[in-house]
């Protein structure tokens, strides 16, 4: 046990340590200045800029902003959504599949070009390479971009004095792809193949075992894809079963690798932030409300899973560490992970908006699964998605405000701006248009026959297994407990024969971009009101926040709504599975 | 309005030019010339015979024979397995060591099932090994050995899991258990700085290296035989 928190406590450090490094980095790239890779980027940028024919130093209002983004994710579904339709007269296709249901490409369209990532579908037994690569891919790298620039419009509306524009999509858009995702992605990408992360358009390898059987090896161009689902806080895996797959996440320190892009580009964002406001100590105030919530998490999953499960307690199994054998909860975990980073994963993909799994969330402990649970219950501001999490946490912030405002009986302010009616209503929309979606779409798909044809463990799991689907995808998420289906694949692998679940691949569908568009108009539309506003300077009323108070303030507000929400929910599934040794 | 949705498909286009196909064949290139033989699945061949990957576990069980000579079959027709006494065993697995159809056990905490799964698994890893090791009780068990891995095809097990097989490994192809515990450490992969992850023992590197160091005494006359892979009944196709 003691190795396993040292482990985690490292890997922290870690984060904190490059937070300030690639967030004054990123702080360069968004404020147009000289970075040491603009000699080769900068002439690419504006050839972009000219096929794109924008100009990209216009600034944008925020309606045009909103429209820009809105229109450029609807182009972004459609074709990725041809891409999965027309699998059968594609090149890269070595196993020759054709393309599965409609449905099932319906809720995987939606899924990524939402940031979720949510998987009805089977990587390596039904998509093309072509379609993993011109499809799955470009989402991968696109829709973080996307999340920066929402997030990049609400900084500019905050810090605005002229009562100007919010800046330009598409120059917020390219200047994320280029100078952030894209060398990230190379640098990951190719540790992560010296690793034996797999990279090849070569097709399945036929090998004969030692014991003379026959095993085939599905490859692809896999490291490619794997370090953008990570560092985009994606998380969709090449392979079904995620980075649990050795060819995925082949040791210890590709998990390392990895699980540190997941959370880097958002932990560095609030540093980014920071310098973009002119006030570091504002940035690492959200930083520290952040990183409690994390640690908390990280305390109650890492012993529930190393206490083991009753199933497992029932059969005679022993959990407990004995020489050579960490024990806990193996079911579902690898043997490389073991228990410390694989519930350390856990954690950090739910409250980022990664979703990738290295170890089967459905089998974790009742308390275990508590945690990804409450990660997505909070909406994902813990870090969160690259521009998501931090977008959703200056909404808490403004209400955080708003209510000291209302404790101490002043006008609320946020960094010198008023917040008045107009902004506490849309910063209420805008936090409660997820958890409204999950608890509507999970309640329709627990209480109708078609919703519960999806469910594969017997009682309070499936429950569970059903608010999950829903907390995941209305929270862009994209892990699973993932019995729960919407596709049957008879035989394996193809397509031939498959059917998708209709009810759970379209309300999923649906779920996922509604919820992932109205929050980002809403941002959108906060960012327009507070740019036209005038800054007053700080008096000696003004509430602080970056002190410790409002960062216990902040971190509040956040559990309260979070706890209000679903405390209700989750009784019926984790807390009483956590509550009971009875076996179902 | 129409000049944002030209510049919104030519966007759609350009990216995925650059990010769909530069990209990721510009990294297929990059990774198939400097990191050629880690970039193609780290297969391992034996004289020239592609025999699996080190870093995908397979099956070292073989199709009981009935009195006719044939596989005995199960109720649902599926090859009845025993394990292979002359070799590691690696984790019980879900998908039958499937490493082109993956999926989760999703067995979950407080299922019947997964309580049976992990009661069978605990009892026939006692009946291999208790009869080479009398010391071994139920609570020396590691969990590793008795509950299935998140891929199916975890390559490694735990030094524990390995340190009680070896007795039966050195019985059966009588070498002293000095040698084999010296092999065992010789394929255990540590911890990434001595921190990060859990020791484990490379299944299919070790039972290489066994046949390497002797031939088999025990149960000559082998055939190769074909072992069919546990189809799922129903794909749980859903992940991250």
């Amino acid at each position: 046990m003691a190795q396993g928190w040292l482990q985690i406590a490292v890997f922290i450090g870690v984060v904190i340590a490059l937070t300030p490094p690639l967030g004054a980095y990123m702080a360069r790239v968004y404020t147009g200045q000289r970075i040491f890779l603009s000699p080769v980027l900068a002439p690419v940028e504006r050839l972009t800029y000219r096929v794109l024919r924008v100009d990209s130093t216009a600034e944008q209002d925020w309606k045009d902003y909103a429209k820009s983004l809105v229109l450029f994710s609807v182009f972004s579904w459609v074709v990725l959504y041809l891409i999965l339709r027309t699998q059968g007269i594609q090149p890269f296709n070595p196993e020759g599949f054709h393309s599965g249901p409609w449905d099932v490409s319906f809720n995987t369209a939606s899924s990524f070009v939402s940031n979720t990532n949510w998987q009805y579908y089977g990587g390596e037994t039904t998509l093309t390479y072509f379609a993993q690569m011109a499809g799955l891919t470009v989402q991968n790298f696109v829709t973080p971009a996307v999340g920066v620039c929402a997030l990049l419009a609400l900084i500019r509306g905050i810090v605005g004095r002229s009562g100007g524009g919010l800046g330009n999509f598409w120059q917020d858009l390219t200047r994320s792809l280029y100078y952030v995702l894209l060398p990230l992605s190379i640098v990951v990408g190719l540790i992560l193949v010296s690793q034996g992360v797999v990279q090849t358009l070569g097709g399945a390898v036929g090998v004969k075992t030692l014991e003379g059987a026959r095993q085939a090896l599905a490859f692809g161009p896999v490291a490619s894809q794997v370090a953008i689902k990570q560092l985009g806080t994606n998380g969709g895996g090449f392979y079904n079963v995620n980075s649990a797959m050795p060819f995925e996440n082949p040791n210890a320190l590709t998990n390392f690798v990895e699980l540190l892009s997941i959370v880097l580009i958002p932990a560095a964002l609030t540093y980014t932030y920071g310098k973009l406001v002119g006030r570091q100590r504002e940035g690492w105030a959200i930083f520290a409300a952040m990183l409690a919530i994390y640690v908390a998490l990280i305390a109650v999953i890492v012993p529930a899973e190393q206490h083991g499960t009753p199933a497992e307690h029932a059969a005679g199994a022993s959990t407990t560490a004995i020489d050579g054998s960490t024990g806990g909860n193996m079911e579902g975990k690898e043997q490389r992970n073991g228990i410390a980073s694989s519930a350390l994963w856990t954690t950090t993909t739910t409250v980022t908006s990664n979703g990738s799994v290295n170890s089967a969330l459905d089998s974790y402990t009742g308390l275990g699964g508590l945690v990804p649970m409450s990660g997505l219950g909070t909406s994902e501001v813990v870090f969160g998605g690259v521009g998501t999490g931090l977008y959703t946490m200056l909404l808490y912030v403004l209400l955080a405000v708003f209510i000291g405002g209302l404790m101490v009986g002043r006008t609320p302010e946020y960094l010198g701006k008023k917040i008045q009616a107009r902004e506490i209503k849309l910063v209420s929309l805008g936090i409660l248009v997820t958890p409204l979606a999950v608890l509507v779409t999970a309640g329709l798909a627990i209480a109708t026959r078609a919703g519960t044809r999806s469910i594969y463990q017997a009682g309070p799991q499936g429950f569970s297994e059903t608010l999950y689907a829903y907390l995941s995808q209305a929270n862009n998420n994209g892990s699973a407990f993932a019995g729960y289906t919407g596709f049957v694949q008879p035989h394996d692998p193809g397509n031939v024969g498959a059917f998708g679940i209709s009810f759970a691949d379209l309300l999923g569908g649906a779920t996922m971009t509604l919820a992932r568009f109205i929050p980002i108009v809403l941002v959108l539309a906060v960012a327009g009101s507070l740019a036209g506003k005038k800054v007053s300077p700080a008096g000696p009323g003004t509430m602080r926040t970056d002190t410790p108070t409002f960062v216990i303030l902040l971190i509040g507000v956040i559990v309260l709504v979070g706890a209000l929400t679903f405390f209700p929910a989750l009784l019926l599934g984790p807390v009483v599975q956590s509550l009971t040794g009875r076996l179902f | 309005m129409r000049r944002a949705v030209l510049t919104s498909i030519l966007a759609v286009i350009a990216f995925t030019l650059v990010f769909g196909l530069a990209y990721p064949l510009a990294m297929t290139g990059i990774s198939q010339v400097v990191f050629p033989g880690k970039a193609s699945g780290s297969r391992v061949t034996i004289d020239g015979r592609l025999v699996g990957s080190s870093l995908i576990a397979q099956s070292f069980s073989r199709p009981v024979l009935g009195r006719d000579g044939r596989p005995v079959l199960d109720e649902e027709g599926e090859e009845v397995l025993r394990p292979d006494k002359r070799y590691f065993q690696p984790r019980p697995s879900q998908s039958g060591y499937s490493a082109d159809t993956t999926f989760f056990s999703n067995s979950g905490p407080n299922s019947v099932e997964e309580r049976e799964a992990v009661r069978e698994n605990l009892a026939a890893y006692l009946k291999l090994e208790k009869p080479y090791d009398r010391s071994l009780t139920v609570a020396g068990v590691p969990v590793d050995a008795v509950t299935m891995s998140g891929s199916g095809v975890d390559p490694q097990i735990s030094e524990a899991n390995a340190r009680i097989q070896a007795h039966r490994i050195a019985a059966v192809r009588h070498l002293s258990l000095a040698k084999v515990e010296s092999l065992i450490s010789d394929h255990t992969d540590g911890r990434f700085l001595g921190l990060f992850g859990e020791p484990g023992v490379n299944v299919l590197q070790l039972n290489i290296a066994l046949d390497r160091e002797a031939t088999v005494s025990a149960e000559r006359g082998q055939r190769p035989y074909l072992i069919l892979r546990n189809r799922a009944k129903r794909d749980p196709g859903v992940s991250g």
